[in-house]
């Protein structure tokens, strides 16, 4: 049950968090979700032995989660689900790559050591950059965002009435959960005996919400989609914010920044 | 079975985007989102049902440990493949940007791993298949079960073929598949039973929730066996049970003889003679014999015949019918 109260909490928490008046919330929805997308892109075209340009990425983290004022304390906790098959994948590469890359001090750093690291930092990296534009834009502007790339309507529709309707199922579940585990102390789960009527139960449940759902919505109006608006637009401005950084990221791919500084120092 | 983006390459995720755009296309094509305004409010609901029932933890008995609900064949048996589709693209969107669960660029890649095996294999091959003629729970119980393991062994094994095609592990193909296959082939067993309860309990409630439930009423008979019916009763009737038909004289021939003695009336005239001709001429089987023949034979290939061209007549007549009233709306329209 935790793990349901857990994830209410983290909906409205983002909630808050994308609400809050900055300026960097008020960006068009459209920007950071380029922004967002190309950093990732970029990311993982780096090679897995590029550990030093990889690294630099988290430069713009660093920015943008100072300005945004995110805790990465938080953002850390969102790390857990997708970390476990990114070492899955990369736990055996020190085993079969013993490729020597370099020694410090008599320690010697094998091909796979370093693609190990890199893997899970592209990994750290990109579940931040998901999460800056989570925390920061709302899954209504998102759908806005969606919108103007002529995403059809009635499928952003439904995707706000998942969002929507996730708190409320997911109050009615934890109220299940919580009636059986007070009914069945110590249990761990519930029994399968009762799996379909549980889970059964649930779903009929939606299923007579979603007719009273539609008959509420055709009451007020609704001939199958949403209309999405922004309260505020800084189209300039957003504008401004992707070309900056999207042409950061260009140039930062296309030159070693990493080793023209090593060179200069005459390292 | 969600991947990160450091799982895959650009150019990986770049195709995986566009094949999941393509059947993301094929199903709003297929489903008419923009007509039918009904679906959208459940299939939002449907959403949010798969991803509050995938927070409850079920326990699996004799492990300690606990498993959840298959989305894609779930979704597939209640709002059929398309929608289904398209609602787990909704969760996995969601699920996305809400809780970061699976990458952003490996988005296209989770929606075909996850979303396109449960729904198009699970729910269009798998279910239609077992559900084409009947439902009943043993069919529910093979059907989601075979959904379940199946497209997870699909989708596992799509990980494997993306993560290698990006060159992100080290690991040889038979390790790796080897690792990925018997975990999911376990999960999908455990996701396959819980779906079974779970589709059972509505087949027991509220069949006709159900994906390609027909509802079927004691003695009613489909149209074709109708038609068959009748046909096979035509054969009968004409050709066997006409041998047995009296040779007496029906009502009016009976009135007529005891009238005017005779049982038909003798007509003379210009007009009555090329009437009769034309009357010997297309009677391909008059008194319903053979011509020149009084074989019992002729009685029953007439009756046949009979109910052959009657039906055809009908048949033409019917087509005739709606043929002008399709006319007619088309003028209106």
């Amino acid at each position: 049950m935790n793990k349901i109260r857990n994830a209410i909490y983290e909906i409205h928490h983002m909630d808050d968090m994308a609400t809050k008046d900055q300026w960097v919330r008020h960006l068009h929805p459209l920007a950071k979700l380029f922004v967002t997308f190309f950093y990732i892109f970029t990311l993982v075209s780096f090679s897995k032995y590029d550990f030093g340009g990889v690294l630099g990425m988290g430069i713009y983290l660093l920015i943008m989660f100072c300005v945004a004022d995110i805790s990465l304390k938080r953002a850390a906790r969102q790390m857990r689900i997708i970390l476990l098959l990114t070492i899955m994948v990369g736990i055996a590469n020190p085993f079969l790559d013993h490729q020597v890359v370099t020694k410090i001090g008599g320690f010697v750093i094998t091909g796979g050591m370093v693609s190990m690291i890199t893997l899970m930092l592209k990994g750290i990296y990109a579940v931040l950059a998901s999460y800056f534009l989570i925390v920061t834009t709302s899954i209504e502007q998102i759908c806005y965002g969606l919108q103007c790339l002529h995403l059809p309507k009635p499928f952003l529709t439904m995707i706000l009435l998942i969002y929507r309707y996730m708190i409320v199922l997911l109050k009615e579940a934890e109220r299940i959960s919580l009636s059986y585990e007070m009914r069945a102390p110590g249990q761990k789960g519930i029994h399968w005996k009762v799996w379909g009527s549980l889970a059964g139960q649930l779903l009929l449940r939606s299923i007579d919400r979603a007719q009273v759902v539609y008959e509420s919505m055709l009451l007020r109006g609704y001939d199958g989609t949403f209309q999405l608006r922004m309260k505020k637009k800084k189209t300039s401005t957003s504008v401004l914010y992707a070309l900056i950084w999207i042409l950061i990221f260009f140039f930062y791919r296309r030159i070693p920044v990493f080793w023209l500084i090593g060179q200069m120092m005459g390292v | 079975m969600h991947m990160a983006d450091a799982l895959v390459s650009p150019a990986v995720a770049g195709t995986m985007y566009v094949c999941s755009a393509a059947a993301m296309t094929y199903s709003m094509k297929k489903v008419h989102l923009e007509v039918d305004t009904k679906k959208v409010p459940v299939m939002g609901v449907m959403g949010a049902f798969v991803f509050a029932a995938q927070m409850i933890n079920f326990s699996i008995p004799g492990t300690g440990s606990s498993g959840h609900l298959c989305g894609g064949m779930m979704l597939s048996a209640i709002l059929g493949p398309f929608a289904g589709f398209l609602t787990m693209i909704g969760v996995l969107l969601v699920q996305c940007l809400l809780f970061a669960d699976g990458g952003l660029l490996a988005l296209g890649a989770n929606i075909w791993n996850m979303a396109f095996y449960g729904c198009f294999i699970g729910g269009m091959v798998i279910w239609r298949f077992m559900m084409k003629r009947s439902m009943s729970k043993k069919k529910i119980a093979i059907a989601s079960i075979l959904g379940c393991v199946l497209t997870l062994q699909l989708g596992a094994f799509s990980v494997t073929l993306e993560t290698l095609a990006s060159k992100i592990t080290e690991l040889p193909f038979a390790v790796f598949v080897g690792t990925m296959q018997p975990i999911h082939l376990a999960i999908g067993l455990v996701e396959g039973l819980i779906t079974t309860a779970v589709l059972c309990f509505i087949y027991d409630a509220r069949p006709e929730l159900l994906w390609m439930y027909e509802e079927k009423e004691d003695g009613k008979l489909s149209y074709k066996g109708t038609v068959g019916v009748l046909a096979g009763a035509a054969v009968v009737i004409g050709g066997l049970f006409s041998l047995a038909a009296s040779s007496n004289p029906d009502g009016l021939e009976w009135s007529m003889k005891k009238v005017s003695g005779s049982t038909e009336l003798a007509s003379s005239g210009i007009f009555y003679q090329i009437a009769h001709k034309i009357q010997a001429f297309t009677a391909i089987l008059p008194d319903y014999s053979f011509k020149g023949s009084e074989a019992a034979a002729g009685t029953s290939f007439s009756g046949i015949i009979g109910g052959v061209i009657v039906a055809v007549v009908c048949l033409a007549v019917c087509f005739l019918i709606r043929f002008f009233k399709k006319g007619k709306v088309k003028n209106c329209e």
